[in-house]
């Protein structure tokens, strides 16, 4: 006979109550207002209520940026190969065929020619979609090809980063990803040619190790996460108690590391400013 | 995989061993390193090899940057500070002679006890330690002495303070800083390659890695964490993502691997010292003629062609 007058409290604690139900997919983190879609793409993805910046993909920033139809892609072909054959719970290859189904795209980021306000420009932007906007070989190697196109064109290389940092399942040749875009940039300086940096939603770990702080001038999206490590990763070893603003463009702002915070919609006529300033080479 | 670096170790052995022995001693040492890398790519370390590797790249009796530095280095100089805020004893930098000429030196350096890794961080630097760092670099470019930089590191720190003073920030630039050097640098894995941390100070002409020394992306316990989602599984991360010598080396990342006593350098820090003292000679030697220019082309070339796509 089971002992019903004794209730275990302690199987209450480790299963705790399901969470209220599910909050409307469109609600905004920030300020809980609910959203219609083709509204929030209307307003460059920036929450009308309270300022929230969703993460917009590559191909949309491409389109909210530049001047229409100015876009030509570069290097659209290359794809990621599997040196280490890396499996975790899922094989790297089987990751990476995902990813370009969900995505649309090659790798996680997207290079090509444009102009903005009539200005030539190179442009390099990520998609975090594309697994955590991860840096392997090929965002390596299309950082690298956009800064050899800016020096050739001697136009400005405007980057807009959104990644989580270096692509595990590539190894060692994923943190080789970092020397090899600061060569790059350093090449393109040697040329006489600006790289503008933008840091959008998070932009950590290796990214910002690497080419993501070597702009001339570093800007950042409001409310964008930039630190090398992430937050969990600070707590858990350090034990401390991390501030409300940890690692935020402006937290990052105030300490010296980046130049600007620009508002989405300002993002274009800001470009637009420095391509002016910085003019073709 | 192995095919790759195989045949282009073959080739070149085939074509020192066809030229004619005009600088004897030299060339056969070559030879001779080129022989033995091709023995190690041939015998491919196992899962449990690599996990072997790992706990000897931590081997708390391994020889550290000043074990080394008290070894192979006379006239010592040891310099302190950024110039602006803090000296990060995680990274050590000096001045000293080397066979006889003077080189820079920047290692990490991790405590041999509980006092000493406090003071030391665990050998995990601040930004303050990337910009000592990036002031001796200028140093030695503005003094012509060559550079050699010695990698023992779990990490660069994740800390608030560390976010505070701009650490992706300082890592980039120390990479940029030694990718503008005209002098030749040298680097060498002697312990943990952890992440940005270690290659901030490694973007040098050579890269050599001591046999048991470990590179990598990131650790094994926190890619498994965040793979797997259990740091327990920290074996099998390794040996996913291969962070050996000999993986590293077959996947270009390195140029050589120093060879250590029987058992690991912790055995015999006197013939680890001897051993890499000799490595870090012949990568200078190999460096000595080629004109800063050429110099710097190359090496931003060697990391441009880095990376393996589809």
């Amino acid at each position: 006979m089971v002992e019903t007058s004794k209730i275990d409290v302690s199987i209450e604690h480790k299963h705790p109550p399901e969470p209220p139900a599910k909050k409307h997919p469109n609600t905004c983190p920030t300020c809980g207002s609910h959203y219609r879609d083709d509204e929030l793409d209307a307003a460059l993805r920036v929450c009308s209520q309270c300022g929230h910046h969703f993460p917009v993909k590559a191909r949309r920033r491409i389109e909210q940026l530049v001047d229409a139809g100015s876009f030509v892609e570069e290097a659209a072909e290359l794809r990621s190969a599997d040196p280490l054959a890396f499996f975790d719970l899922k094989p790297y290859k089987e990751r990476l065929a995902e990813a370009e189904v969900a995505t649309g795209l090659g790798d996680a980021m997207v290079i090509g020619a444009a102009a903005i306000e009539e200005l030539p420009c190179r442009l390099a932007v990520m998609d975090f979609s594309f697994m955590g906007g991860s840096m392997g070989s090929v965002t390596g190697e299309k950082f690298a090809r956009a800064c050899e196109s800016a020096t050739a064109a001697g136009v400005p290389l405007v980057s807009i980063s959104a990644s989580g940092g270096a692509r595990m399942q590539e190894g060692i040749l994923a943190l080789m990803q970092l020397p090899k875009t600061v060569c790059a940039v350093e090449e393109l300086h040697e040329s006489g040619c600006a790289l503008i940096s933008v840091m959008a939603h998070p932009t950590t770990g290796g990214l910002l190790a690497s080419f993501a702080s070597l702009g001339d001038v570093l800007l950042a999206e409001p409310g964008a996460l930039m630190s090398f490590a992430g937050p969990r990763v600070v707590a858990q070893t350090t034990r401390e108690k991390l501030p409300d603003d940890f690692g935020l463009a402006e937290s990052n702002l105030r300490f010296g590391h980046v130049d600007a915070i620009v508002p989405r919609p300002e993002l274009r006529p800001t470009l637009a400013r420095l391509l002016r300033l910085f003019g073709a080479v | 995989m192995a095919n790759d670096a195989e045949i282009r170790l073959r080739d070149r052995l085939s074509k020192l061993g066809g030229l004619d022995l005009l600088r004897g001693a030299r060339l056969s040492g070559e030879l001779e390193r080129l022989k033995r890398q091709i023995d190690r790519i041939e015998a491919e370390p196992t899962d449990e090899e690599i996990w072997t590797k790992v706990e000897l790249a931590r081997h708390e009796d391994r020889p550290y940057t000043l074990d080394y530095v008290e070894r192979l280095f006379d006239d010592w100089f040891e310099l302190h500070g950024d110039r602006g805020r803090a000296d990060d004893l995680a990274l050590v930098t000096g001045i000293g002679k080397l066979d006889g000429r003077t080189v820079a030196l920047i290692g990490h350096q991790k405590g041999r006890d509980l006092k000493e890794r406090t003071k030391r961080n665990f050998g995990m630097a601040y930004p303050e330690g990337y910009r000592k760092a990036m002031r001796v670099m200028e140093l030695a470019d503005r003094h012509g002495f060559p550079l050699a930089t010695l990698v023992d590191t779990p990490g660069a720190y994740p800390g608030v303070a560390a976010e505070q003073h701009g650490q992706g920030g300082a890592i980039a630039r120390s990479q940029a800083v030694m990718a503008r050097l005209g002098v030749p640098t040298v680097a060498c894995i002697i312990g943990e390659g952890g992440s940005g941390g270690a290659v901030a100070i490694a973007l040098a002409d050579t890269v050599l890695m001591q046999e048991n020394a470990i590179y990598s992306v990131i650790s094994p316990e926190g890619c498994a964490a965040i793979l797997w989602r259990d740091a327990g599984e920290r074996q099998k991360a390794a040996a996913a993502f291969k962070p050996d010598a000999a993986h590293c080396l077959e996947l270009g990342v390195i140029d050589g691997i120093v060879p250590e006593p029987l058992g690991g350098a912790h055995e015999s820090p006197d013939e680890a010292a001897r051993l890499l003292g000799a490595a870090l000679a012949d990568a200078f030697d190999e460096l000595d003629n080629i004109p800063q220019g050429e110099l710097r082309a190359r090496r931003r070339q060697k990391f441009r062609s880095m990376g393996v796509l589809a």
